[in-house]
């Protein structure tokens, strides 16, 4: 039983120590649809690795990628409205996806596992590979920590402070990006954005710097990954909705907690 | 007295919009010079491009080299759900020991604000400390953007001294729009009036007798002005700023 579960504990804990930090900049920078944008884009990814025959590992981050920096592009040409033109990417880039599945009837492919996140199809390989993302992600983290900061308080002090506007966020949002490729095969395409902004939502209510808050997501991420991954294991349920709705009540117990 | 800033001719256009025509001025260290004008006349525009957040459409815009810039906005607005204290935020220009931080939020009376949140500051409150880190890296160039703004009389009237403090401090360089007209024109060197393109510019008297600013500001504007020279019991030679070094400029 250990043996089974341990890649997936594993994964779920690496991602944590990168989805507090980031999903806290997702709260402060309200980007949740954006987030939701690329984790849609990376069903997409799956299949067109089971079209060209590549590892859907590296299908998913390539084409993430793509999505951040196509995103990026888009938002500055200021032709619609922000969550308008999200709001088609999104749920283009994930009916795409299934459609192109579903027309290659050679392949039988699990979608509940891509869409929900499968806990038993982690293996170690998937774990180095998230391991070494987040070595990556989290020294740019660290790096750039004030920049991040000082780019969401205000851009205008930031520019001022001789910090380039334009490479901070996009570096930021490839770091996003990065993470949402790396959890998406534990949680889901659907629902990594909750694994991102609930943790980080339930520590804003005991922090008061945003450091803590970063650290404190990470601490309740751990926590909802571990309840999640063992009500998923006892009841066999999908690991992802799992986990969110672990976190969910973790978020709701805090709420209750600090309101008396 | 070194020139930090200069603009020549500088315009810019949005859509084919212009919002600032052939704007030349310069800004040497030791004055102060005060932006005029309706709303929407570029103020904040002329603002940005002074910073380097805008690039005029045509005209240039120099810098003295390694200029560097304290900048007060307008406001800031930050994410409530951003978990942030005053000393946090002075900290994100370099990382500071907490009594070097007293010391930079005690030159603009704040220092009792240290660890609280930001966004619990009031309208004056949060303009002194956006000051306080303006003025935290040492700024040959000031620049206010309407630094007064939902600030109560009694904040402009500190607001104002603390800024006139902060150029006897630093011999720095002040560019700010503002509205209060009786409250800043006796501290301003030069005052330049914008609607697209500069109507009148000089001192504080020139200008108040320049028709444009009447026709601009109305009677209104004028008797502010004639008000501030009412209460002023000396006059400005040129370039007093680097002979005066107290406060006996303070008007009441």
């Amino acid at each position: 039983m250990i043996e089974l579960m341990l890649p997936s504990w594993l994964a779920g804990m690496l991602i944590t120590i990168v989805s507090g930090p980031l999903g806290s900049f997702v709260i402060w920078r309200r980007m949740s649809y954006f987030g939701d944008t690329l984790s849609h884009a990376s069903l997409l990814g799956v299949a067109f690795s089971f079209l060209f025959h590549t590892t859907p590992f590296y299908a998913v981050l390539l084409l993430i990628i793509l999505f951040a920096i196509g995103l990026n592009w888009l938002e500055s040409k200021k032709q619609l409205p922000v969550d308008t033109l999200l709001g088609i990417l999104a749920h283009s880039a994930l009916s795409l996806g299934l459609v192109v599945i579903s027309l290659m009837d050679n392949i039988r492919i699990d979608l509940m596992g891509y869409l929900f996140g499968d806990l038993l199809s982690i293996t170690y390989q998937d774990v180095i590979h998230i391991f070494i993302g987040v070595i990556l992600i989290s020294t740019i983290l660290l790096y750039q920590w004030r920049s991040f900061l000082f780019i969401t308080i205000s851009e205008e002090l930031a520019f001022v402070d001789g910090i380039n506007i334009k490479t901070t966020k996009m570096i930021l949002t490839l770091l996003l990006a990065i993470t949402i490729g790396l959890a998406m095969k534990f949680v889901g395409a659907l629902i990594i954005t909750a694994l991102l902004i609930i943790p980080a939502a339930t520590a804003k209510y005991y922090a008061k710097t945003p450091e803590k808050m970063a650290m404190l997501a990470i601490l309740f991420g751990m926590l909802a990954i571990n309840g999640g991954l063992l009500f998923s294991i006892y009841y066999n349920t999908p690991t992802g909705p799992s986990v969110v709705v672990t976190s969910t009540l973790i978020f709701v117990i805090t709420l209750m907690i600090r309101r008396q | 007295m070194t020139l930090l800033v200069s603009l020549e001719h500088v315009s810019v256009e949005f859509n084919q919009h212009r919002v600032l025509h052939d704007i030349s001025l310069r800004l040497r260290s030791g004055e102060i010079m005060t932006i005029l004008g309706p709303n929407g006349a570029g103020k904040s525009t002329l603002i940005r491009v002074i910073l380097g957040l805008l690039s005029p459409t045509t005209g240039t815009i120099t810098h003295a080299p390694n200029l560097s810039i304290g900048y007060v906005p307008q406001k800031i607005s930050i994410n409530p759900t951003l978990p942030i204290t005053v000393k946090r935020f002075m900290q994100l220009y370099r990382p500071a020991q907490d009594k070097e931080i007293i010391k930079q939020l005690t030159r603009v009376n704040a220092e009792r604000l240290l660890n609280k949140s930001m966004q619990q500051l009031s309208g004056g409150e949060m303009q002194r400390v956006l000051l306080a880190q303006a003025l935290q890296k040492e700024p040959q160039l000031l620049v206010l953007d309407e630094p007064t703004q939902g600030v109560d009389v009694k904040g402009q009237l500190v607001l104002y001294d603390l800024i006139e403090q902060a150029r006897h401090h630093f011999n720095c360089g002040i560019i700010m729009v503002s509205h209060d007209l009786h409250l800043v024109m006796a501290k301003t060197d030069h005052v330049l009036c914008l609607n697209h393109h500069i109507c009148c510019s000089g001192s504080p008297e020139n200008v108040a007798n320049h028709p444009e600013f009447i026709s601009l500001f109305g009677q209104v504007g004028t008797n502010q002005l004639a008000l501030y020279k009412h209460h002023h019991n000396h006059e400005h030679p040129f370039h007093d700023n680097i002979v005066l070094n107290n406060m006996d400029h303070k008007h009441d």
